[in-house]
């Protein structure tokens, strides 16, 4: 897993989310990994669900790249049969989060954690309690699932997990008006958005 | 043929028959207006060929000796006749067999629908006899591609693969149909051709504000410089583009692939781009103040270093594919779409003009070219024959109305340099792959998709031994093609940048040749080898006038370098003419 930068480092990279409306078909997700995998691109998050489109998936990818490299993934990615439509924004452009789960010893952390006053300074929720273990669960940003490992660590920490980051576009509209769109024949303006045309000077060669 | 079952009703009405799968990808076939298929049959494919054996009259199914071949004759098929090239292939070694022409015509953009054979569904995933996942393995090299295991899938997923085909920027697809899909019965309602796919967009909407500028950028430029390449075939915007040319009165170059789209003596085409190019569009690129690259994708060979390549020209770039504006070079003005549409947009609102100034440069490189290079190449007077002169003595034979399909190396540069082209779709060539064995079976399909042409493959002794197998096809099935070999005994462009580069360390090089005449003569294809001047006119004309297809060998001379040359990491400016 990558750092985590919210700014622009020198060599220009930064962290961006793609998000990715497709059709659900077997073997896009495959079509579009290689995208990634072909340039040598690593990619730190992956999470693909049904949207709120029946029928209609929507990928979160999230890479640390420069603007110019994920700008031709993204055109390169648009340009599958199966996919709809691509959108990349900054991490300043989207709300995310991430979920983790925590799994430590019940008798450790009963005795020697306040219980409730973690789980309130971090936001997190049990999900079980056993005898032998407790499962907690918190969502948040990288930094924030990274705490609470950091805190449960001391209390014998047995497994931990996080899922991929999902993200909304502050500035989306959703996607069902678009989808119409494309479900016509003649598509109008609305689904071609070359806004991007025009922009950056640097020449980027694979 | 003879409609298996009784004809039933379902319940919305429309007329269905019952039918096997097999019949209905055949039935599919016919009504894509598919005429010949390539292929080779295998235990996965058994059912379709069953099928196919009642479908003689209607489709003709060419047997190749192997798959490559199979799909390269699609290839050839494709590029001649601008129609969809069909290959069928069974399992494992079959459609692995493919992997090569379909990553050549993925880059190639060449429209191709390939059928493969796979094991019964209920094997998927058990590494059953002849299994292999090919639907992952061609990914990164199909267009699209789709494993039907249901038959009721067929006729929506064929109109879909033909579709996306020869749609936008065409492409191969590969239908993977499992065995029990093939054999399976279903209620076959007819065929629908499909004309929309809601998540595929294969023309981007025109954007007017574009065309304006780009307008604009050529009313005011003082050198522009027009490269086009095969998306101007593709686009079968032959016509669209030569108007465009002839009233902007701009000087033309093409990439290998872009070949023939105008022809070679219009006065506005000034030669080839590239690596292996003609002097002056190479020079001048770095000298224009404005280009307008149509239907082509700054490859590396064409733009050597990007770093160096028309800084100080303002670029106007036309494709169809979005994500080839910016890609290599940046765009000052993209004008996204169908060049069929955008050029007469363009044409509409630009000036008529001529630079007879900026032309006379291009013509004063040529001159120097001529001096340096092609005159000894075409023209030599003594020594050993050159494959430049074979080429000369071919043009003035076939006056240019000859597909000239070539093969990959020095011969395809020295070919595709000095072959004339009067027509659009006569130039065949691996251009973006480089696959050697190319040559051969793409000859094959593109005999069948221009009949009434004579194609003539221009061949190297490396090259020719990748897929000679294929005269086996050109004898069973009786196909005219003339095979032009030109053997240097060398694989000749490896072993002239181990001269150039590498000291002339010729490391694995030096290849021999089997008797070529005696190959062809056990194919029952008549044959000649010839290393005398006097002997080219007359032995290029006996192959010419030979009913049926023909090999004639040339011995030419070992160690000749295909010059101009932008050597890899230099600037197009930089190109050397010894």
């Amino acid at each position: 897993m990558g750092n985590q930068n919210k700014t622009e480092k020198p060599d220009g990279k930064q962290e961006f989310t793609i998000t990715v409306y497709t059709e659900n078909q077997i073997g896009l997700l495959n079509r579009i990994a290689i995208i990634f995998t072909r340039r040598k691109i690593n990619i730190h998050s992956l999470n693909t669900s049904p949207s709120e489109i029946e029928s209609i998936h929507r990928f979160n990818i999230v890479v640390h790249e420069t603007e110019e490299v994920v700008r031709k993934l993204s055109r390169q990615i648009e340009k599958q049969v199966e996919v709809l439509k691509v959108y990349y924004n900054t991490n300043e452009d989207i709300i995310w989060q991430e979920m983790a789960l925590y799994k430590v010893p019940t008798d450790i952390i009963a005795e020697k954690a306040s219980v409730e006053r973690l789980l309130r300074e971090n936001g997190a929720r049990a999900v079980v309690i056993r005898k032998d273990y407790t499962v907690f669960e918190t969502t948040g940003h990288r930094e924030e699932t990274d705490a609470l490992i950091k805190i449960l660590q001391p209390f014998g920490l047995i497994e931990f997990v996080r899922s991929a980051r999902v993200a909304i576009i502050k500035k989306s509209d959703g996607f069902n008006r678009k989808l119409r769109e494309f479900e016509k024949a003649e598509p109008g303006d609305e689904v071609i958005e070359n806004e991007y045309l025009n922009k950056g000077q640097r020449i980027f060669t694979m | 043929m003879e409609i298996e079952q009784q004809a039933l009703s379902n319940p919305s009405g429309v007329e269905t028959i019952e039918v096997s799968g097999s019949v209905a990808i055949l039935e599919a076939l016919i009504s894509e207006g598919t005429e010949v298929i390539f292929g080779y049959p295998g235990g996965a494919i058994m059912p379709i060929y069953d099928a196919l054996y009642d479908y003689k009259e209607k489709l003709n199914h060419i047997l190749v000796r192997h798959e490559q071949g199979g799909i390269h004759a699609g290839q050839g098929f494709a590029r001649t006749s601008g129609k969809v090239g069909v290959v069928f292939a069974t399992s494992g070694p079959g459609a692995t067999n493919l992997v090569t022409g379909l990553a050549d015509a993925m880059i190639d953009s060449t429209p191709l629908v390939c059928i493969t054979g796979q094991v019964f569904a209920h094997l998927l995933g058990t590494d059953a006899f002849q299994e292999t996942d090919v639907i992952n393995i061609t990914t990164p090299v199909t267009k699209w591609n789709y494993q039907i295991t249901d038959a009721t899938e067929i006729p929506e997923v064929i109109s879909k693969a033909f579709y996306i085909a020869r749609s936008g920027r065409p492409g191969p697809v590969l239908i993977d149909i499992t065995k029990n899909a093939q054999i399976q019965k279903f209620d076959y309602g007819g065929y629908t051709p499909c004309n929309h796919i809601r998540s595929y967009r294969p023309k981007p909407i025109i954007r007017n504000e574009y065309i304006e500028q780009a307008a604009a950028l050529i009313n005011q430029a003082k050198r522009p410089f027009i490269l086009w390449g095969q998306g101007v075939i593709l686009g079968e915007a032959e016509q669209e583009f030569k108007l465009f040319v002839e009233k902007s009165g701009i000087p033309s170059a093409w990439t290998i692939l872009g070949a023939g789209a105008i022809p070679t003596n219009h006065p506005l085409n000034v030669g080839m781009l590239g690596m292996h190019g003609n002097y002056g569009p190479n020079v001048l690129t770095n000298d224009c103040d404005v280009i307008i690259a149509i239907g082509m994708r700054f490859d590396d060979r064409v733009t050597g270093r990007l770093d160096k390549y028309a800084k100080q020209a303002k670029i106007i770039h036309l494709d169809i594919d979005p994500s080839e504006i910016d890609k290599n070079v940046q765009t000052t003005v993209p004008v996204w779409g169908d060049c069929k549409e955008t050029l007469p947009a363009l044409t509409a609102l630009i000036q008529k003009k001529s630079y007879p100034e900026w032309l006379q440069k291009f013509r004063e490189f040529e001159k120097k070219e001529i001096e340096a290079v092609i005159q000894e190449e075409l023209n030599p007077k003594s020594g050993e024959l050159t494959m430049g002169e074979v080429i000369h003595q071919l043009n003035e034979l076939t006056q240019g109305e000859a597909i000239i399909v070539t093969d990959v190396g020095q011969h395809q540069m020295v070919a595709c340099r000095y072959a004339k082209f009067n027509n659009t779709r006569s130039n065949v060539t691996s251009g973006g792959l480089g696959t050697m064995g190319f040559a051969l079976p793409a000859a094959i399909g593109a005999k069948f998709g221009a009949p009434e042409r004579t194609v003539v493959a221009v061949i190297g002794d490396g090259g020719f031994q990748m897929t000679l197998q294929e005269l086996g096809t050109i004898m069973q099935s009786s196909i005219d093609v003339k095979i032009l070999i030109l053997n240097n005994r060398f694989l000749g462009m490896v072993r002239q940048w181990q001269e150039l580069f590498n000291q002339h360390r010729y490391s694995f090089v030096d290849i021999e040749s089997p008797d070529y005449v005696a190959l062809a003569a056990a194919y029952k294809i008549k044959g000649k080898s010839i290393s005398e001047r006097g002997d080219i006119a007359s032995s290029l004309k006996e192959m010419l006038e030979y009913k049926g297809s023909y090999l004639l060998e040339v011995m030419v001379t070992k160690e000749n370098n295909v010059f101009p040359m932008v050597p890899q990491g230099c600037s197009v400016s930089e190109i050397r003419l010894k």
